[in-house]
């Protein structure tokens, strides 16, 4: 009985994932992952997209990683159990449940309008980098929290302050930790749609981006165009599919290299 | 004069760390604050009582606009609904499974494939919806097209299920061994005591799971974007097209004139969506700080 329900989901899984890649693989091609689109998006490839999409993941990284890592201290090393705290771990929590589009409407009051960034790749990456945060800050946490105690109490007990502890003593157990949850992050926000609807990503560019303000093309979204809005739609299904299995290879690529960091590092710590 | 440097350093170095975690508190603050200020402009034209209990949206209608948000609400709530239906069932009965019956390796077998559905875009799973679900769903029910609510809502339990199952799946393994111990000591078979012994003693873990997978099912865009038609009508049932609040955000702000009372609407919108999602996390964080309790 209860094993009926793990095979509905394996199942459900697997033809899933098989549509996808018997579908996607016939399209995917040399020519496919270095060329841009060609007469009117019913050709050529998809170069652009992967390249915005790798873009706006590292400006979501620039913004979301470091302050990430920095919360993630304060709340395991400084922090004491006051109303601040509380507040900002139950910020935390609520952030991490606002819906994606929401963070979409705050991209565009925030970036594109009030500080007149307009829709580019800056604006998209910093409304992703707000969205990631809740995430990267919880992975950070769970990293230094496997840090032992007693590492800290050595080092203070010499003589230390709170700062070269951490520098010394603490940080570098705790960072490799910390990467492994942030690329997963990573690999959600670049995933993600929604919040670079209205924040930068465009339907169409004939060069690539050359700047961070300019526009650019996202594989998620080149996805959607192309299984929703393009003219042909039944003429570009290929290349619909094509980009769906370029879409999760990436994603999967990503998590795949977290989760192989994380099992070395468990071999490290036990050894 | 040495020492007094290094503690100003310290207080610096402290003083920074602590900024950041404010930080993470303006930015909640920030989004509500901005999405009250973008919202209540659209409140100068469109009176509140339209907004709240007019089943009419069309902001483009040719005799006059209208902002009612009931048939989003409902819209909203009957994909969520149906999606829960689907997915607490299989969730639950998979963290069971998962806690209880499946050994060490089938576990470490089948975690990281929960987390493989978890990871995959939500674009890709709305694009299924399209190519595969749809047919599907035209054929059984013999409609012109498969894209309804009843398709969004099997794409949202999808979504839902890696956060049903592992929070799930938590709560069944904190249950203390004694009590299944003492439930099969007493001549329970196993079944009853996962039924009648595990589950109700970790039922405030597993209704969190629930209500946080809801979370995530109201919110959730591109799905129920590509997936359910977006017909804007009051949906009379599953099988009808339905139009969520995200949705509509989603269709509309690529169109409005920025500083018109639609773009102004569409923010109401994003604030009733927020609300409901702060809602219902603040609900299931309770129940799940509850649990946590007892537990220690």
């Amino acid at each position: 009985m209860l094993r009926i329900c793990m095979g509905v989901i394996l199942v459900t899984l697997a033809v899933l994932l098989y549509d996808i890649f018997s579908k996607g693989l016939p399209a995917v091609n040399w020519e496919f992952l270095t060329q841009a689109p060609r007469k009117g998006m019913t050709e050529g490839g998809i170069f652009p997209a992967i390249v915005g999409t790798f873009l706006v993941t590292l400006m979501t990284a620039i913004l979301a990683v470091p302050m990430g890592m920095a919360c993630a201290i304060y709340l395991n090393e400084y922090a004491s159990d006051n109303w601040i705290t509380r507040l900002v771990r139950m910020s935390i929590r609520n952030l991490s449940g606002v819906p994606s589009i929401v963070y979409g409407l705050f991209g565009v009051v925030l970036f594109v309008q009030f500080m007149h960034l307009g829709t580019c790749i800056l604006s998209a990456g910093l409304t992703l980098g707000l969205m990631t945060l809740p995430w990267t800050i919880t992975a950070s946490e769970e990293a230094l929290k496997t840090v032992p105690d007693s590492y800290r109490q050595g080092s203070l007990a010499l003589g230390a302050t709170k700062w070269q502890t951490i520098r010394t003593n603490v940080l570098p157990y705790a960072v490799p930790g910390m990467l492994t949850g942030t690329i997963l992050g990573l690999a959600r926000a670049a995933g993600e749609t929604a919040p670079i609807l209205f924040t930068g990503a465009a339907f169409f560019l004939p060069f690539l981006p050359r700047s961070a303000f300019d526009q650019f093309m996202a594989l998620p979204y080149h996805l959607y165009i192309m299984a929703t809005q393009h003219h042909a739609i039944a003429k570009v299904r290929p290349i619909a599919y094509g980009t769906a299995l370029v879409l999760i290879a990436l994603v999967f690529f990503m998590n795949l290299t977290a989760i192989i960091l994380r099992y070395h590092l468990r071999k490290i710590r036990k050894e | 004069m040495a020492d007094k440097k290094g503690d100003i350093k310290e207080l610096l170095v402290k003083g920074f760390f602590t900024l950041n975690g404010i930080a993470v508190v303006l930015v909640l603050v920030g989004i509500f604050t901005l999405l009250v200020i973008t919202a209540v402009p659209a409140f100068k034209e469109i009176s509140m009582k339209e907004f709240l209990f007019s089943p009419d949206w069309n902001p483009t209608g040719y005799d006059g606009e209208k902002y009612g948000i009931v048939s989003l609400l409902v819209s909203t709530a009957l994909v969520t609904v149906g999606a829960l239906v689907i997915a607490v069932p299989i969730g639950i009965g998979a963290a069971a499974y998962l806690s209880d019956i499946a050994g060490e390796r089938v576990r470490e077998i089948a975690k990281p494939i929960v987390e493989i559905l978890a990871g995959i875009p939500s674009v890709v799973l709305g694009f299924l919806g399209i190519v595969l679900i749809g047919p599907v769903i035209a054929k059984l029910f013999g409609l012109p097209n498969g894209l309804n609510a009843l398709n969004g809502s099997v794409l949202l339990a999808i979504m839902a299920l890696p956060t049903i199952i592992s929070i799930s799946e938590d709560a069944l393994n904190s249950v203390p061994m004694s009590f299944q111990q003492a439930s099969l000591a007493l001549g329970a078979t196993k079944w009853q005591t996962i039924a009648l012994v595990k589950i109700p003693a970790a039922l405030s873990g597993i209704l969190a799971s629930c209500m946080l997978g809801m979370g995530r099912a109201i919110g959730e865009t591109m799905t129920v974007l590509m997936a359910t038609g977006c017909a804007a009508a009051m949906p009379h049932g599953l099988l009808d097209s339905v139009r969520t609040m995200t949705a509509t955000i989603a269709i509309e702000l690529g169109e409005v004139a920025y500083g018109s009372t639609h773009y102004y609407a569409l923010f109401a919108v994003g604030l009733v969506l927020f609300l409901i999602t702060f809602i219902v996390n603040m609900l299931s964080d309770m129940v799940l700080r509850k649990y946590q309790n007892v537990e220690r």
